[in-house]
């Protein structure tokens, strides 16, 4: 079949397209190549986030490349949801894949299979099965990418004449190109991919490369893009102008096609994809070096998607427009346009792009699922075969090899399926049988994150049966379809059996296949991963590695280091892994991390569980942390944990957040209490100092009665023939000091007695106003010698007082004759009022003295304080009003006192009633 | 990021885009299929935008 024009003078022969190619090849291992060197001196390329987004574009594939257009031409907009799905599902990425990329990076985990097994307990079986449903799901992805090089191959071998190649199937397999090309391929990742096996499974020349790639096929598909829309045609509104009024429009441009459940699962599926793939669990977690990266590639990689399919309508509805009669398929339009126009450099470009697209999904998908084959399939038979101990030989090159192989048979396998079935399925729907196969890892790993509940069991079984699911409603009608089962089996149902139609289970119809096949097993999977898991209390491992998985994102989790117990030599377990890595790269690897213990070499580590666990770590590098799991308990004797003693020290490390978060409280306690204390010791210095000062004027006081005692009693002892008269003075005298004497050291006792507690009380009834008049009337002689007029304020009715007579007097004695002490000369007023109040008796004594300076009056009643009242030394004790507070406070009263400097001073004090 | 999540969904994945889904035609383009690529791009700056706020 021919279409377009003819007659082109250069013809592009096979051997120059097979020269660019390998070229193009060439350069992409050159640059890989130099990444590696860079990386090697420390100066990383695929450090820089924008290599890291680019790298992610391994997404867009040749399905992408080619099979946008395709489905874009039947389906219209319903291209997008695949692009569309990945760009909603970023927006987690701050978490999710957060999380992800640390756990791995503590763990070293080198695929998806391993990060499941690890997470449920570090089991072989998990690791296996996820491998194999990975494999079986992305064998016929892998065959697509086969399928889109050599068929774009064969159309270009043709220019300038747009010829379908249709029989690939009839030709002997020696004249098959696309044998070939999974050779090359083959070649080509092995070269790239196990190189050298190293222990954080991390390969920066081919991540270099792989950018390099997604830069290739955008700048190649961009171009036919601007090619078409402003070269064929003038602009986008020219072509849908074109294409609408040739009918091709309105039919394309409904999301709804299969309903917007199609669209939903399809964002879904897309949108889980783009980390469950092995090759982006690859490209996103594994050689992910800096968290950082995360940041712009949640921007970055979405533009990328966005730019991708900007041009995928225009170029879809051009080809159609082009070629009206259908005679070429819709998945070339990219190349056959330009060959159409007969613009064969852009037609090479076109075809170097799908090659960029197809190479550069299979190396990385290849690179991913032999490791995953290595370290989950073949290691664990390897141990089994081993008995759980290794030879002694060097097993990094048993390891290497079996890499390879397995990257042999991967693409061998990917052919024989193209060989087989790749006729028969359009590009886009092998693609998505193969999302809807990784879909199925959803429950297990992002529930695995997120719920600490998920058993192993658990896992096993929400896997297998949605993995069955799949099998059943999606791979097996495929099989159907290319004629390798009956077609009974999906018109009829297994065994005829209606309910059974494995594209409309219990009768559900009215969904298209992939939204049919994805809930029913995302449902199976889901359902059976809950139950099962609920069924049965995680064990002890699981829990170690739940804690680890669920709380990566937190600060101060526990090390994986507390889960083990039991003993281990050191220089076995170097040994051990220098038999993965090398004898000399695990001997570095370990004094590394002394050096970084602070130890100055690794004879020096101590074999504890930490050092236990960094080997182990070590190992899953390699040979996953399954199988790691196995060697070094070959070496080491570990005794058995139990549940009781994982949760012990789960409870332990969260014990000691507790600890020392109280421990801060208690600093900060102890700070207050510090505080306080300096208060307090503060305000004892005050007191000393006062007491001094009370001592110093106590002494005052009883050395000048003291010394006129003995100055007169001398005059006495010396002089035996003085007058009567004189003596009679001088022993007056003498007798008055020492009545001072005794008032003065009665007041001290007082005063300690009121304050300790131990004085005596006689509670009597008593009247109030006559005791008040009864204390003026024995000191009006004092106000007399001043001069000073007292009057009293008494109600009529007698206050009637349950209290302390003697006591109460001696208050109002005190208040009294202190305000005699102040009062003015000559002009003198002394107020002495009483008040009853609803609930007791107010006092009030004011004078028209001098009154008492704002500073002082807060201190007026502390002990060992006097009111200066102005210039003079005051004369008395200083111990009245300290005595009177104690008395009344202990009465259950108040006392106070008030001042206007000047003017004069108010002391009152209020009694209750009763007490 | 997770609000710009669930804009995501109410952007590409909701009745939304039914409203969008009909045959009218700016210059010659279907409305639709300039929603879906201004409605993306502006998802893509938003999620820049939110992650500039948080600083390098």
């Amino acid at each position: 079949v021919t279409a377009g024009a003819t007659g082109g003078e250069t013809a592009l022969s096979g051997s120059l397209i097979i020269l660019v190619s390998l070229l193009y090849v060439c350069l992409l291992f050159a640059v890989a190549y130099w990444a590696d060197r860079r990386a090697d001196k420390g100066r990383s390329v695929i450090a820089s986030p924008t290599v890291y987004a680019l790298s992610l574009a391994v997404y867009c594939t040749a399905w992408t490349y080619y099979g946008s257009v395709g489905r874009a031409a039947e389906s219209g907009i319903g291209f997008l949801p695949t692009y569309l799905g990945p760009t909603i599902a970023v927006a987690l990425w701050g978490s999710l894949l957060l999380k992800m990329v640390r756990i791995s990076k503590s763990l070293r985990i080198t695929s998806i299979a391993d990060f499941i097994a690890s997470r449920y307990g570090k089991s072989h079986l998990l690791g296996g099965l996820v491998t194999l449903i990975a494999i079986i799901g992305i064998v016929p992805y892998i065959a697509l990418q086969l399928k889109a090089i050599s068929s774009s191959f064969s159309i270009l071998l043709r220019y300038p004449d747009i010829v379908m190649p249709r029989h690939a199937g009839n030709l002997p397999f020696w004249a098959d190109n696309a044998l070939y090309v999974a050779l090359v391929l083959a070649a080509f990742t092995i070269l790239f991919g196990t190189r050298h096996l190293d222990a954080s499974e991390r390969h920066e020349g081919m991540v270099a490369a792989i950018a390099l790639e997604s830069l290739v096929k955008l700048v190649a598909f961009t171009s036919v893009g601007l090619f078409v829309t402003f070269g064929l045609f003038s602009g986008f509104g020219d072509i849908f102008e074109q294409a609408r009024q040739a009918g091709y429009v309105e039919p394309l441009l409904q999301p709804a096609v299969g309903g917007y459940s199609a669209w939903f699962s399809l964002c879904l599926l897309a949108g889980l994809a783009i980390i469950l793939l092995p090759r982006q669990f690859q490209v996103a977690v594994v050689e992910n070096s800096n968290e950082r990266q995360l940041r712009r590639a949640i921007w970055l990689f979405p533009l990328y998607l966005l730019l991708t399919n900007i041009f995928v309508l225009p170029i879809a509805l051009a080809g159609q427009l082009q070629f009206p009669n259908g005679g070429v398929d819709a998945d070339t339009f990219v190349l056959t346009l330009p060959m159409a126009r007969e613009s064969q450099w852009l037609a090479l470009l076109a075809y170097i792009g799908g090659i960029s697209a197809a190479t550069g999904m299979v190396i990385v998908e290849t690179i991913a699922l032999s490791t995953m084959t290595c370290n989950d399939l073949v290691m664990p038979a390897l141990l089994r075969h081993w008995g759980h101990a290794p030879p002694g030989q060097d097993v990094s090159r048993v390891l290497l090899r079996i890499r390879r192989w397995a990257i042999v048979l991967i693409l061998l396998l990917g052919y024989l399926y193209f060989r087989l079935a790749g006729e028969a399925y359009a590009l886009v729907s092998i693609g998505l049988i193969s999302f809807a196969a990784v879909a199925q890892f959803a429950p297990a790993l992002i529930g695995g994150l997120y719920w600490r509940g998920g058993t192993r069991d658990g896992a096993v079984a929400g896997l297998a049966a949605g993995f069955t699911v799949w099998l059943y409603t999606l791979l097996l009608p495929s099989f159907a379809d290319s004629g390798w089962l009956p077609m009974s089996f999906r018109e009829e149902g297994l065994l005829g059996i209606d309910w059974l139609k494995p594209q409309a289970l219990f009768g559900s119809t009215g969904m298209d296949p992939i939204s049919h096949c994805l809930f029913w097993s995302l449902a199976a999977n889901l359902g059976t991963f809950l139950a099962v898991s609920l069924l049965r209390a995680p064990n002890a491992a699981e829990t170690a590695q739940a804690t680890l998985f669920v709380d990566a994102l937190k600060r101060d989790r526990p090390v994986g280091g507390g889960f083990w117990r039991g003993r281990a030599e050191v220089d076995e377990l170097i040994a051990l892994a220098g038999r993965f890595l090398g004898a000399a790269r695990a001997r570095e690897a370990f004094t590394k991390h002394a050096n970084k213990l602070g130890m100055r070499s690794a004879s020096e580590l101590p074999a504890d569980a930490y050092t236990v666990s960094f080997s182990e770590t070590l190992l899953a590098g390699v040979i996953g942390s399954a199988s790691a799991r196995v060697m070094v308990s070959s070496v080491t004797k570990e005794e058995p944990m139990g549940l009781d003693e994982v949760m012990g020290i789960l409870d332990e490390a969260s014990q000691i957040r507790a600890y020392s978060h109280e421990l801060e409280q208690k600093s900060q306690e102890l700070q207050s209490a510090t505080a306080e204390l300096r208060a307090a010791n503060e305000r004892l210095l005050e007191l000393d100092r006062m007491k001094d000062d009370f001592m110093s004027s106590v002494t005052h006081e009883l050395r000048t009665p003291l010394s006129s005692i003995r100055a007169f009693a001398e005059i006495l002892q010396d002089n035996p023939d003085l007058e009567q008269d004189e003596r009679t003075r001088f022993i007056g005298i003498i007798v008055t000091e020492t009545e001072r004497l005794t008032r003065l050291v009665n007041q001290v006792l007082d005063l300690a007695k009121i304050e300790s507690g131990a004085a005596e009380w006689q509670n009597v009834r008593l009247d109030l106003g006559e005791l008040i008049r009864q204390s003026v009337d024995s000191t009006e002689r004092l106000f007399r010698d001043k001069g000073a007029r007292v009057s009293l304020h008494l109600p009529e009715r007698p206050a009637l007082l349950w209290s302390d007579k003697d006591r109460l007097t001696q208050v109002m004695l005190n208040l009294l004759s202190n305000a005699a002490k102040f009062v003015a000369e000559d002009t003198g007023t002394v107020d002495v009022e009483l008040h009853k109040y609803p609930d007791g008796y107010l006092v009030q004594v004011s004078d028209n003295g001098s009154g008492i300076p704002a500073d002082e009056l807060p201190f007026i009643f502390e002990k060992f304080r006097q009111g200066s009242g102005g210039h003079e030394k005051p004369v008395g004790t200083g111990l009245g009003l300290p005595i009177s507070r104690g008395i009344i406070e202990h009465l259950g009263g108040r006392i106070w006192a008030e001042s206007t400097p000047g003017q004069g001073a108010t002391f009152s004090f209020l009694l209750p009633e009763s007490q | 990021l997770v609000a710009a999540f669930l804009v995501g969904l109410l952007l590409f994945c909701s009745p939304v885009t039914a409203l969008f889904d009909r045959p009218s035609y700016w210059k010659g383009i279907p409305l639709l299929y300039l929603y879906f690529f201004a409605a993306w791009a502006m998802f893509i700056a938003l999620l820049a935008w939110i992650l500039r706020g948080k600083g390098e």
